[in-house]
């Protein structure tokens, strides 16, 4: 709260306080470009972010709705128990559709694995079926009981176990872009802290003639934070508006996208990253305030 | 104001003041004399905070220095004027934005007629504008002095406020301390030129304290 309010009161600003201290020419220019840089790189991680939380839902619902049901069984016993797993599907709510996949599917689905020439016919191979539900979806404990009975050779595999690491890879994904953004902010705070730090350095005579005509530290530590937390946030600004940019222009898909043409923002998301300059700002504001209380307090 | 009871300093090795005791009564015009080297910046450092005791007590407006905040030390820099051996401008600032820094970093604000009072009063209006380098000593000098003395505080200290000017300028600047000396503020000015002291006393009641063998003694008539 206290330090809300001295947020406030430094971004209204004192002119003649600003004046104290000269101007600090290096430091400036580094932290506007660190400032920029820094938000250019969020923009990126953040859409990164979002991308993969649309990814992780899409992913999540599309593959929801199918689930393929395996048949192994003694040579002779597989078409019966086919055809039953068929009849029983036909009765179950929720199902959209069913189909057995034909010889060549098969061979397809396995060709990866066994090469192109495999004798299907003399192989104990299971069956597939794919099933496709509807939204509502069924009842896979109810439809593994009736399975069970009317043909114990049946196997329902319904995905879970398949989409589930799908997911959380893009969980993850989204969790690293979140750890980036964190990381991108702790370096901005170092790099502001370092460029603090010089400037304080460099002005040691004059704050010892502040102190001298009896400033207090709360009022030569305004002086710095003002500027590192003014700097900060145009460049940020400046940053953000380049990143933003850079992924307006991103080349654009159709409306499903791969991974790499949805990277863009989308609605309200464009908002986020108008969130980066005040961050930064405050960011700032807390590394260079540090920065100088440590300082003015290590030199009395 | 200011009070040392059995002061001693030293940087680091052997002391350099030893057993000191001042009283700085309000009011009161004091000379600090001595050789080059016996410690009078020292003296007046212990005076306004910059440095703490090694041993004794000193108690500036009744707070003692040693138990003195960051801020309190802040504070009661604005009830002392100083006037620096080696004056300690910012050189990036105008003579008439120097001469009010203690009010900029106090929050303080003061009637711009007060300010060309006291730049006329040490006759500086041809440099008001100027900046710290392009003055000479004695106007260097003069504007130490309006500084020190801008926030209106009730003790002045001056550190060989008559180094680098010659022996008439010595004269107005121990002019405009007994002026203020009548106006009731209490002064003490470090120096080891005799003759200014010997000036003075014809012009004030001033006690000169001595420091020698890191003691300080009350000098005699003997001046
Ligand atoms: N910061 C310091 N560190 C170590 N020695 C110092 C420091 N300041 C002054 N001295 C020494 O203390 C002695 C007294 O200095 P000072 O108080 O400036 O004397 P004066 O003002 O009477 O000429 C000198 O020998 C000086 O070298
Ligand atoms: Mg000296």
């Amino acid at each position: 709260m206290n330090r809300l309010s001295g947020l406030l009161q430094l971004i209204t600003g004192d002119a003649q306080a600003d004046r104290v201290v000269p101007p600090t020419g290096f430091t400036a220019r580094l932290t506007l470009f660190a400032s920029a840089a820094m938000a250019f790189l969020t923009v990126f991680a953040l859409a990164l972010s979002l991308a993969t939380g649309r990814l992780a839902e899409n992913w999540s619902s599309a593959l929801a709705h199918s689930s393929t049901i395996r048949v192994s069984a003694p040579e002779g016993q597989v078409e019966a128990q086919v055809l039953a797993v068929m009849d029983v599907l036909e009765t179950t709510p929720g199902i959209a559709d069913a189909r057995v996949l034909t010889d060549d599917e098969q061979r397809r689905l396995l060709e990866p694995w066994f090469g192109p020439d495999l004798p299907l016919d003399t192989l104990p191979v299971p069956r597939l079926i794919e099933v496709t539900e509807t939204a509502e979806g069924y009842d896979a404990a109810g439809l593994r009981a009736r399975l069970a009975g009317e043909a114990p050779g049946a196997v329902l595999d319904d995905h879970t176990r398949w989409r589930e690491p799908l997911v959380r890879a893009a969980d993850r994904l989204r969790m690293l872009g979140l750890v980036s953004i964190l990381l991108i902010a702790a370096t901005t705070a170092v790099m502001i802290t370092l460029a603090a730090s010089a400037a304080l350095a460099a002005n040691a005579q004059v704050i010892r003639v502040l102190r001298l005509v009896g400033a207090r530290d709360a009022y030569i530590a305004r002086a710095f934070v003002r500027r590192y937390t003014l700097r900060a946030l145009t460049g940020a600004a400046v940053g953000t508006a380049l990143g933003m940019v850079a992924i307006l222009l991103l080349p654009k898909a159709d409306a499903t996208g791969t991974f790499l043409t949805g990277l863009g923002f989308q609605g309200p998301g464009w908002l986020w990253p108008l969130t980066i300059p005040p961050l930064a700002a405050v960011v700032a504001f807390a590394a260079t305030r540090r920065a100088a209380f440590a300082t003015l307090r290590e030199r009395s | 104001m200011i009070e040392f009871e059995d002061v001693t300093y030293g940087y680091g090795g052997a002391p350099l003041l030893a057993d000191v005791s001042l009283r700085l009564a309000p009011g009161s015009f004091h000379f600090l004399t001595g050789p080059s080297g016996a410690g009078k910046t020292t003296l007046l450092k212990l005076c306004y905070g910059e440095l703490i005791a090694s041993q004794g007590r000193v108690t500036l407006f009744g707070q003692d220095a040693r138990t003195m905040t960051r801020d309190d030390v802040a504070m009661m820099r604005r009830r002392i004027g100083v006037v620096h051996q080696d004056q300690q401008f910012l050189d990036h600032l105008s003579v008439v934005e120097n001469l009010s820094l203690p009010l900029t970093v106090s929050g303080r604000t003061t009637p711009q007629g007060d300010l060309e009072e006291l730049i006329r009063w040490v006759g500086l209006e041809n440099q008001a504008q100027a900046h710290p380098p392009e003055l000479s000593g004695g106007e260097r000098q003069r504007a130490a002095l309006a500084r020190a003395i801008v926030m209106s505080p009730e003790v002045i200290l001056a550190d060989e406020p008559t180094g680098n000017v010659d022996w008439e300028m010595s004269l107005r600047l121990l002019k405009l301390m007994v002026e203020l000396n009548k106006m009731g503020k209490t002064i003490m000015i470090a120096t080891h030129d005799l003759n200014l002291i010997r000036s003075a006393k014809q012009q004030v009641q001033a006690r000169v304290l001595r420091i020698s063998n890191h003691r300080l003694q009350l000098a005699g008539a003997d001046l």
